[in-house]
């Protein structure tokens, strides 16, 4: 099909999707009067029954919990495709490799990033540790622990980026990550209970180890998302290493 | 609907098409950095800390390192294959 | 109808997103606007899950729970999408790369059959 047709038929598509689109959400509430019970529900029982003080963490990882062990299994598929794809270079001999030579750095850039890099990382730790009381959890602290890593790179060069995201260590603590969760859930089964119920002493709410076992899925998301951003950012830094 | 609501919606919808329009890759990641950074401001207007947290480190830092990363390759590489018509 | 703005504003982005995706001639280009498709729906969640004078569902010693709050269950969803996605482009700028290692060019218009 060349160009021009392509165009038009997108064109006559447009205008019934349009349509249809502007049909669906003409058929919502207005915006700002959310009607439905399910939100109400869980906003009413989350704290007496989970001892959990932030409802988004309390649904993704208890009400919710085996969708959002999908969407972590989305990410680590991902991780695995990227590694797949791009280390294909290693079968490239040596000499046909495309590199990239690295610009000279300021010394002031390497000395902020490496302090800084410590400091995010503890940060981003100390976001997913409170996500059952505050707003956090293990998606935001685990991305913000894996674009922290980038200051070795932005700040001394690819061999600091190097050293610090070695394959040997990070990839065995992506698949633990991603084993404690399944994990969790199974040792419920092995107790009785369905799969990933909520078997640990619940504590007071408000407390950092509340909710039962929302704070030790937080933990295992925590370290799969730190870890796959990790490890695919690695692989893009690798492609344009700089020659020896 | 207080004004903040109506300025960041006609904002998010003017970001979207500047990002759309805009078709060198090289460029396009500006309009995309700051679109990121605006639907988190608009995430947090909608009361939604927890989204808000998510959206700020992966639209504006992530996904734009990503980009210039493949970037540079794509450029090295077609650099070094004109060296190499060139020369042979 | 000056309170189905927000809704409007999703479907506007989505439509220009794929306008963007079809008429791409760069597959980076392409990777962004599926992006911004993608915001336009946490856009849409997040916009049905708010209610009028309410805050945010966390509950602290301020706000004890059973103060009216917006819907917690949209939060959830949208937070595990950001970040899965923003994986699942790292993916496609991969397969770009690869694409343009086989073919050396990366115009969609160019890389027709399915070959490496």
């Amino acid at each position: 099909m060349t160009d021009r047709a392509r165009v038009w038929v997108m064109g006559l598509s447009f205008v019934p999707l349009a349509a249809f689109l502007i049909w669906g959400i003409s058929g919502l509430n207005a915006f700002g009067f959310y009607p439905g019970p399910y939100g109400d529900i869980i906003n009413a029982i989350g704290d007496w029954q989970r001892h959990a003080w932030n409802m988004a963490t309390a649904v993704n990882f208890d009400y919710r919990g085996f969708d959002t062990m999908g969407e972590e299994y989305i990410m680590f598929v991902s991780v695995v495709g990227v590694a797949l794809i791009l280390r294909e270079r290693e079968l490239e001999d040596k000499s046909s490799r495309t590199t990239l030579a690295e610009s000279e750095r300021a010394d002031g850039v390497g000395v902020l990033s490496f302090v800084l890099l410590p400091i995010v990382v503890v940060f981003g730790i100390y976001m997913a540790l409170h996500g059952p009381n505050t707003p956090g959890g293990g998606f935001q602290g685990g991305a913000i622990v894996g674009t922290a890593f980038l200051f070795a790179y932005l700040g001394s060069g690819h061999k600091a980026f190097a050293a610090i995201g070695k394959t040997e260590v990070v990839e065995p603590l992506e698949a633990l990550g991603a084993l404690a969760y399944v994990g969790i859930g199974l040792v419920a089964l092995f107790l009785g209970d369905e799969f990933l119920t909520n078997y640990l002493p619940l504590g007071t709410a408000g407390n950092l180890w509340s909710g039962g076992t929302i704070w030790a899925i937080n933990i295992a998301v925590l370290l799969e998302i730190g870890t796959g951003f990790l490890l695919a950012t690695g692989e893009f830094l690798k492609e344009i290493q700089p020659p020896e | 609907m207080n004004p903040y609501q109506y300025v960041i919606y006609a904002l998010l919808a003017i970001f979207a098409t500047v990002t759309v329009l805009t078709r060198d890759p090289a460029l396009q990641i500006f309009p995309y950095a700051l679109y990121g950074m605006l639907l988190a401001i608009s995430f947090f207007i909608l009361q939604a800390p927890d989204v808000t947290l998510s959206e700020l480190t992966v639209g504006t830092a992530l996904i734009p390192f990503l980009v210039l990363v493949t970037l540079a390759k794509i450029r090295a590489r077609e650099a070094k294959l004109k060296e190499g018509k060139d020369q042979g | 109808m000056i309170l189905y703005l927000p809704y409007a504003v999703a479907v506007w982005v989505f439509l220009i997103g794929l306008y963007g995706l079809v008429t791409t001639r760069n597959f980076i280009h392409a990777v962004l606007c599926l992006s911004v498709m993608q915001s336009s729906t946490y856009i849409l969640l997040l916009s049905i899950g708010f209610r009028r004078h309410a805050g945010a569902p966390i509950w602290s010693q301020t706000t004890p729970p059973g103060s009216p709050s917006v819907d917690p269950v949209m939060h959830a969803l949208s937070l595990t999408d950001i970040v899965v996605g923003a994986t699942v482009m790292a993916l496609l700028l991969a397969m770009t790369m690869q694409v343009h290692r086989k073919t050396n060019s990366v115009d969609p218009r160019r890389a027709r059959s399915l070959q490496g």
